[in-house]
């Protein structure tokens, strides 16, 4: 059975790798490494079950926080071109 | 009494195995409809079907299997932290396509259009 | 006061969920160093209100995600039945929806809760309206929005009416 929810989760990882390879958007791939994220975070819950060491599941918690990051990351630098912006200062210029 | 809970606590495996492939088979669907959907507002809405019921599956079978110990709390905040950050991380995604001027298709949207039928919206 | 105390109670609670070791004097040593430590500087930063600390307030919500787990798993139903069906029959559309909460935790917490449910996702936030893109027409009833919106207004401790 966990086996199965193995294959299950890297089945559909590989459908995101396709979805990222062949996005026309932009935003449709940072959606995919998004989601992929999430994916491998529970691949990791999973897959500590299968080899039988818990310890996997501090780095899938550690991987959910960094996905997130990541991703806002990713967005925030395609729209500023650049990570050094304030927050507070981009909300004083007006702009959202 | 006890022997009920006897006989459900030899359920638990079985019952934790089924809830996990579920939980699987969904997140393969939500995999499958992002690849699937017609553009990418609408593949939102299929990842969205991984981020809650998917991950909600996986995770409550897992915390079945091992039952009440300090790793399935680790799996309930794994579990937590998934479920706060996916909204942001969706709407930040959604937001930034939307300021950048990624218009959404709009109308009826069939998969296989009948033939005499050219009512798409373009 | 109060927020301070909560906030380094609340990672107290994490670090001893994650450490596991509960016989260590030099581990519960430098989690309960680190978590005064880190409180400490949330303090002298004076980022500690309702929004960064809101532990206490926890019981409250206590009956708003069971029904939003309820939400969520009816919408899923419907977006995967639309997702499997051989001819896939979709209508997307943008809403604008406009009765919001009042305060900004509760709008925080309504934008979320509508994206969270598959099928709506908040795109845009203006000072009363949200506009969210729906996959399909039945997930876009005004009845809906305004139940959401009610309950996140009482989860965050508005009073009935207004806005």
């Amino acid at each position: 059975m966990i086996f199965a929810a193995n294959l299950l989760l890297m089945a559909s990882m590989t459908l995101m790798l396709v979805r990222l390879l062949r996005g026309p958007e932009l935003y449709d791939r940072v959606l995919a490494v998004n989601s992929f994220g999430t994916k491998t975070v529970l691949f990791l819950c999973v897959f500590a079950f299968l080899i039988e060491r818990p310890d996997a599941i501090d780095i899938a918690l550690l991987y959910a926080l960094m996905n997130f990051i990541a991703t806002i990351a990713i967005l925030k630098f395609f729209r500023y071109r650049a990570l050094d912006v304030a927050l507070s200062r981009m909300q004083r210029r007006g702009e959202r | 009494m006890s022997e009920f809970l006897h006989i459900l606590d030899a359920l638990r495996p079985f019952l934790a195995g089924i809830v996990l492939v579920a939980g699987g088979v969904i997140v393969l669907i939500g995999a499958s409809g992002v690849l699937r959907l017609p553009d990418f507002y609408s593949r939102l809405h299929a990842a969205g079907v991984t981020d809650t019921l998917g991950t909600l599956l996986v995770l409550l079978g897992l915390i079945l299997f091992s039952g009440f110990t300090l790793l399935s709390a680790k799996l309930a905040l794994v579990g937590m932290f998934l479920l706060l950050t996916s909204p942001a991380a969706t709407h930040a995604v959604a937001n930034a396509a939307h300021k950048a001027g990624l218009k959404p298709r709009l109308g009826t949207y069939h998969s296989n259009p009948p033939e005499d039928d050219t009512g798409e919206t373009a | 006061m109060g927020y301070t105390i909560s906030l380094t109670a609340a990672m107290a609670v994490l670090w001893l969920l994650l450490s596991g070791h509960y016989d260590n004097t030099l581990l519960l040593g430098l989690g309960a160093g680190s978590a005064i430590f880190a409180s400490a500087l949330a303090w002298r930063l004076h980022i500690l209100d309702a929004e960064t600390s809101p532990y206490h307030k926890l019981w409250r919500f206590m009956f708003y995600w069971p029904w939003l787990l309820g939400e969520v798993v009816k919408s899923n139903i419907i977006v995967i039945r639309s997702i499997l069906a051989p001819d896939m029959v979709l209508s997307p559309r943008m809403v604008r929806v406009k009765s919001l909460p009042r305060t900004d935790f509760a709008r925080a917490l309504y934008a979320n809760s509508i994206t969270l449910t598959p099928g709506t996702v908040s795109i845009d936030l203006d000072d009363d309206e949200i506009i969210v893109h729906a996959v399909l027409k039945e997930l876009t009833s005004k009845n809906g929005f305004a139940e959401m919106s009610a309950r996140c207004a009482r989860a965050c401790g508005e009073k009935e009416g207004g806005s």
